[in-house]
C-alpha cells in the first residue's frame, strides 16, 4: 500500500521560491544566513535528506499569548537517528508558568526561573536546523511558536517547510477513501496523536511531553511512516508542508 | 546526559550484559546509541555485508538464519546480535530478518571495543555468546558442530619454535612432544595483527607453521639439509581461527583453505592447533560411531584405546543436554559392544566354543543404566552338555580373555567377584536354574545381599534363549515367593537416603553430619533395589529401572503417582551423578559418586531433598507390603514356604 503522492509543480516550487526570496530580503544577518542555501532540493529523495526532529513544550496553544518553555531537537536520517547530537533547552517564558502547565510538562518553576530567554538559543537552534528538513508532529504549533518567538526578538518571522508526521498520519488515516468510509459508517476516527500514531507501527511507549523525547519519538515515527506508506525515493517536496 | 539518553540507558540497564556494567560504561554506551526502525519482514543484515555496530533490540523481534536457510536463532527485546561478527571479520555471517516491527539501537564498533576492553564480564559475554538462544531442535540437528566452540577441542598448548631453529631440532621437538606441527614465532618490536605477548612478557609474532607434511614436500622432496632454519621452509602467514569460532566454522575454514592444521588463537595468543582429525574425532564421539569403531578393532589393546573416547563422548552428551536415560543407554550399548567384540576376538583366538553358551551381564549393565565408572558384573551360562573335564579350560580361558579385556577398557574387576572368571558363575543352565530356585525358595537376607545383583540379568553374546529361560523362571516364581520378596524388601532398606540436607553437611539418620553424599549408595542404589522388589513381585521381565516402573505403575502394587515420583527421583539423582562425573572427567579427575553438598546449588538441593524423601517414603512402604512372616508368626512362614515349594 505504498502511496504515490500527487505532486503539483507549483507546490514543489512554492517553498524554494519563498526561501530564496527571504534569503535576499531578510535584514537580520542570522536569518539571511539561514535562508541562504538552507533549503533542500524538493526533488531530493527523503532517504537521502538530512533531517532534524523538533519539538516545543509551551505554556499554551496560542502563539500570540503563550510562550515556549522547552525546545528539543534531534538530527537524523532515515538510516540513523543520532540522539547524542540532540540538543535540549529549557527557556524562561515571558509570562508566568501556570500550575497546570507545570504538572503537564514536568518542568518546574525553579528550572524556568534560572533559564535563559529564547534569544539566547537562537544562534545554536538555527545552526541545528540549517540545511536540514525539520520534522515535527503537528506543525501548526511549532511553526507558529517559532515564527512568533523569532519575530518578537529579531523583528521578522521565520517560516520554512516542515515535514509533519501528524499530517502524514492524517492523510493515511483520516483522508483516505477508506477512512472516509469508516467515518461515514460511524466508526471512531483513528487518533493521530504522537503516542497513538506510534502504536500503529509497534513503536515502544515513551514518557510523553518532554521536548527531547518527543522529538526522538517523532523521528522514529517518520522512519516507520516512510517504510509503511512511502519509500526512501519519495521526494521531500511531496512530503513537506 | 540528555533525558532521552537516560531513557535509552534505563532500557539497556535491564538486560544482560549491560545490566552488570558500571555506570560510567553504561553512560558511555547510552551516549553513543543510534537508532533505526525496521519494518516486519525486512532484512536487517545480509550475509557478508560489513558490520560496524552492535545491534540491540529496543522493541520487536528478529530471526537469524544459517547458510542452509535454516532458522538459527530468534531474538527479542533486550537481545543483542552482530557481536561475534564484530569481534572477528566484521562481516555478517548469518542474515537477520525482522519478524516484527523492530526498533534497533546501534552501539558503534569503537565503543563496543572499548567496553570489551574495559569490562571482562561484558567481553566474556559477547565472546562466549552467553545469550545465544539456540533452539533445542538446532542442537539435536547439528550434533553440536554449530554450537561447540573450537577451544573445546584444544587439549594442549601449541609447540612453538623460532625461525632460526634447524629443521632437525624442530623435528626432534615434534617427535618428543608427539605433535604433527610446530608454530614458528619471532620476537618483534612492533605490533601487528599477528603479535601477542608471550609468557616472558615480550612481544612475539606468529610467522608461520611447519607440519609433518612439509617435512615430506618441502624438506625431503626439495633436498633440504636438516640444518636449514625452519624459517626457510615454513608456510608463512598461516591461516588461523579464533578460539570461540564454531567447530563448523573451523571445518569450513580447513576445507576452504586446503589445510589440515589450524592454529587456534584467543585474540592473538596461540592456544593450540586444531587438526582435521580432531574434528573427525569430535564427531565420532557420538555413541553410535563409537560402537562402529568397537567392531573394527582387532585386539584388546586396540579396544582399550577407545576408552578415552568413551569418556569424551560421555562428557559431550552431558554438555549437549542429553537426559540420564539417553546417556545410560548409550553407555550400555557401548559396554555391550566392548563385551561382544571381546568375545568375538576370544573365539577367534581360542576357536569356536565346544558347546553353546551365553555370556550374560548383571547389575547396572543388565539394567541398561551403567555409569561411566561402572564395574564389570558378568557370568557365563553354558549348555547343559557342558563337561568340565572336556570344556572347562576353554571357557575359563574365554572368561579370562573377556574380563581382562573389559578391565583394560575401563570396566574395573568386580569387587564381589561376580565375573565369568569365577567358576561358580560359569555354569550350565541347569545349575543356574537351581541357583535361582534356591535363592527364591530359601531366601536368607544375608545370602540374598550378595545375589540380588543376579536378578538384573541380560544376554550379551551367544545363545540368548538360555538367559531368557532364567528371566522366565524368575518372572514366574518370584511373584509367588513372598518370603523371598520380604527378604529382598528388607535388604532394600539397608541403604537409606540421608535425612536432611544443609549448606555444608548432610544429616545422617543417626544424627551425624557428613561432608559428602554418595549418590549411588544413598540414592540410586536403594531406589533400584526397591524398584526391583516391586518388579519381581509383579512378574515383570523388564530389567531397566524406568521400564520396571512402567510395569509397576500398571499394577496396584504401589499407590497412585508413586511410580511417577520414583521415576522423577531416579532421573534427577542419575542426572546429578552424571553431571558430577562429567565435571570430574573434564577436570582430569577420576569420576566418583560422592557429591559435596557445598557444590550443590540451592535449587538442586531442594530437588535432592525431594528425591531422597521419595525414596524414604517408598522404603517405608516396602515393610508394609512385603512383611517378613518370620517376625509375626512362624505359622505363616511355614505355610508360605510350603506353598512356594509346591
Amino acid at each position: 500500500m505504498r502511496r504515490v503522492p500527487k505532486v503539483r509543480r507549483r507546490q514543489l516550487e512554492a517553498w524554494p521560491r519563498y526561501l530564496a526570496a527571504r534569503a535576499t530580503e531578510a535584514k537580520d544577518t542570522r536569518l539571511a544566513g539561514f535562508f541562504a542555501g538552507g533549503g533542500l532540493d524538493p526533488e531530493m529523495p527523503i532517504g537521502e535528506a538530512p533531517l532534524v526532529a523538533m519539538d516545543f513544550e509551551t505554556t499554551g496553544l496560542d502563539a500570540g499569548r503563550h510562550d515556549i518553555v522547552s525546545v528539543g531537537v534531534v538530527p537524523f536520517t532515515l538510516a540513523r537517528i543520532r540522539p547524542a547530537e540532540g540538543r535540549y533547552w529549557v527557556l524562561s517564558p515571558r509570562r508566568r508558568l501556570s500550575d497546570e502547565s507545570v504538572t503537564f510538562h514536568h518542568i518546574t518553576h525553579a528550572e524556568v526561573e534560572n533559564a535563559p530567554d529564547f534569544s539566547a538559543i537562537i544562534d545554536e537552534l538555527l545552526e541545528m536546523l540549517h540545511g536540514r528538513l525539520v520534522v515535527v508532529h503537528y506543525r501548526q504549533l511549532e511553526r507558529a511558536f517559532l515564527d512568533a518567538a523569532i519575530r518578537e526578538r529579531l523583528g521578522e518571522g521565520l517560516l520554512f517547510p516542515m515535514l509533519d508526521t501528524m499530517s502524514l498520519e492524517a492523510r493515511i488515516h483520516r483522508q483516505s477513501w477508506w477512512a472516509r468510509l469508516r467515518r461515514w459508517a460511524g466508526r471512531p476516527v483513528a487518533s493521530i496523536r504522537l503516542h497513538e500514531s506510534r502504536q500503529r507501527y509497534n513503536l515502544p511507549a515513551y514518557t510523553g511531553h518532554h521536548a527531547l523525547i518527543d522529538s526522538l519519538a517523532t523521528a522514529e515515527l517518520l522512519q516507520a511512516q516512510i517504510l509503511y506508506h512511502y519509500s526512501w525515493e519519495t521526494p521531500v517536496g511531496a512530503l513537506w508542508r | 546526559m540528555n533525558i532521552e539518553q537516560l531513557d535509552i540507558r534505563g532500557h539497556l540497564a535491564q538486560f544482560a550484559p549491560f545490566d552488570h556494567l558500571s555506570d560510567d560504561l553504561l553512560d558511555r554506551i547510552a551516549g553513543s546509541i543510534e537508532i533505526r526502525y525496521f519494518q516486519a519482514g525486512s532484512e536487517l543484515l545480509s550475509k557478508d555485508q560489513p558490520i560496524d555496530s552492535l545491534w540491540y533490540i529496543r522493541s520487536g523481534a528478529v530471526e537469524m538464519y544459517q547458510r542452509s536457510g535454516r532458522l538459527f536463532n530468534r531474538l527479542g527485546e533486550g537481545d543483542i546480535f552482530g557481536y561475534s561478527d564484530l569481534l572477528h571479520q566484521r562481516r555478517v555471517r548469518y542474515p537477520v530478518r525482522a519478524i516484527e516491527d523492530t526498533l534497533i539501537y546501534f552501539v558503534p564498533a569503537d565503543i563496543f571495543d572499548e567496553i570489551c576492553e574495559a569490562d571482562d564480564d561484558f567481553s566474556e559475554f559477547v565472546d562466549t555468546g552467553g545469550r545465544l538462544k539456540v533452539t533445542v531442535q538446532q542442537q539435536r540437528d547439528d550434533s553440536g558442530l554449530m554450537t561447540t566452540r573450537v577451544r573445546k577441542l584444544i587439549t594442549r598448548q601449541p609447540q612453538m619454535v623460532e625461525a632460526d631453529t634447524t629443521l632437525q631440532a624442530a623435528a626432534q621437538r615434534m617427535r618428543d612432544e608427539n605433535t604433527t606441527c610446530v608454530l614458528v614465532v619471532d620476537l618483534t618490536e612492533s605490533q601487528s595483527p599477528y603479535t601477542f605477548v608471550g609468557r616472558d612478557g615480550r612481544h612475539w609474532k606468529l610467522n608461520g607453521i611447519l607440519t609433518d607434511r612439509d617435512f615430506c614436500t618441502r624438506v625431503l622432496a626439495e633436498g633440504k639439509s636438516p640444518q636449514t632454519p625452519v624459517g626457510e621452509v615454513m608456510s608463512s602467514r598461516p591461516i588461523v581461527i579464533q578460539s570461540d569460532e564454531s567447530v563448523y566454522e573451523a571445518m569450513l575454514c580447513m576445507l576452504r583453505n586446503q589445510v589440515h592444521h589450524l592454529p587456534v588463537l584467543h585474540r592473538r595468543q596461540p592456544m593450540g592447533i586444531l587438526h582435521l582429525s580432531d574434528i573427525v574425532r569430535h564427531e565420532t564421539h557420538s555413541s553410535l560411531f563409537l560402537v562402529n569403531n568397537i567392531f573394527v578393532q582387532n585386539t584388546p589393546t586396540q579396544l582399550s584405546r577407545l576408552s578415552t573416547e568413551v569418556r569424551n563422548g560421555f562428557v559431550r552428551m552431558v554438555a549437549d543436554g542429553a537426559n540420564s536415560e539417553m546417556i545410560s543407554r548409550a553407555l550400555a550399548t557401548i559396554g555391550r559392544g566392548f563385551t561382544q567384540r571381546l568375545l568375538e576376538l576370544a573365539e577367534a583366538e581360542l576357536g569356536p566354543p565346544p558347546v553353546p553358551y551365553c555370556f550374560m551381564v548383571l547389575g547396572s549393565m543388565a539394567r541398561e543404566e551403567p555409569t561411566i565408572n561402572a564395574d564389570q558384573d558378568n557370568a557365563l551360562v553354558l549348555d547343559d552338555a557342558y563337561d568340565p573335564e572336556q570344556h572347562g579350560d576353554y571357557f575359563e580361558a574365554l572368561a579370562k580373555f573377556v574380563c581382562d579385556g573389559l578391565a583394560g577398557c575401563g570396566y574395573a574387576y568386580c569387587k564381589g567377584d561376580v565375573m565369568a572368571t569365577n567358576p561358580r558363575w560359569r555354569q550350565p543352565l541347569a545349575v543356574w536354574k537351581r541357583y535361582f530356585e534356591k535363592w527364591m525358595r530359601e531366601p536368607n537376607p544375608e545370602r540374598l545381599l550378595h545375589s540380588s545383583i543376579f536378578f538384573d540379568l541380560a544376554p550379551v553374546h551367544g545363545e540368548a534363549p538360555m538367559v531368557e529361560a532364567l528371566q522366565d523362571l524368575i518372572a514366574e516364581q518370584a511373584p509367588r515367593s513372598e518370603l523371598f520378596l520380604a527378604a529382598l524388601a528388607r535388604n532394600a532398606k539397608n541403604r537409606t537416603p540421608p535425612l536432611g540436607f544443609f549448606r555444608q553437611f548432610v544429616m545422617e539418620q543417626d544424627g551425624e553430619h557428613r561432608k559428602s553424599i554418595n549418590l549411588k549408595r544413598r540414592g540410586t542404589a536403594p531406589l533400584t533395589d526397591l524398584v526391583r522388589v516391586h518388579a519381581l513381585a509383579c512378574g515383570s521381565k523388564s530389567q531397566n529401572t524406568f521400564a520396571r516402573l512402567d510395569d509397576i505403575a500398571a499394577t496396584k502394587l504401589v499407590g497412585q503417582g508413586v511410580a511417577e515420583r520414583l521415576r522423577y527421583a531416579f532421573e534427577f539423582l542419575s542426572m546429578v551423578r552424571i553431571r558430577h562425573q562429567a565435571e570430574a572427567i573434564e577436570h582430569g579427575q577420576e569420576p566418583d559418586n560422592s557429591v559435596d553438598p557445598e557444590h550443590v546449588g540451592s535449587r538442586e538441593r531442594h530437588h535432592l531433598k525431594d528425591a531422597f524423601e521419595a525414596i524414604s517414603h517408598a522404603q517405608k512402604f516396602l515393610s508394609f507390603r512385603y512383611t517378613l512372616p518370620g517376625k509375626g508368626s512362624s505359622r505363616s512362614q511355614g505355610a508360605e514356604r510350603g506353598e512356594t515349594a509346591s
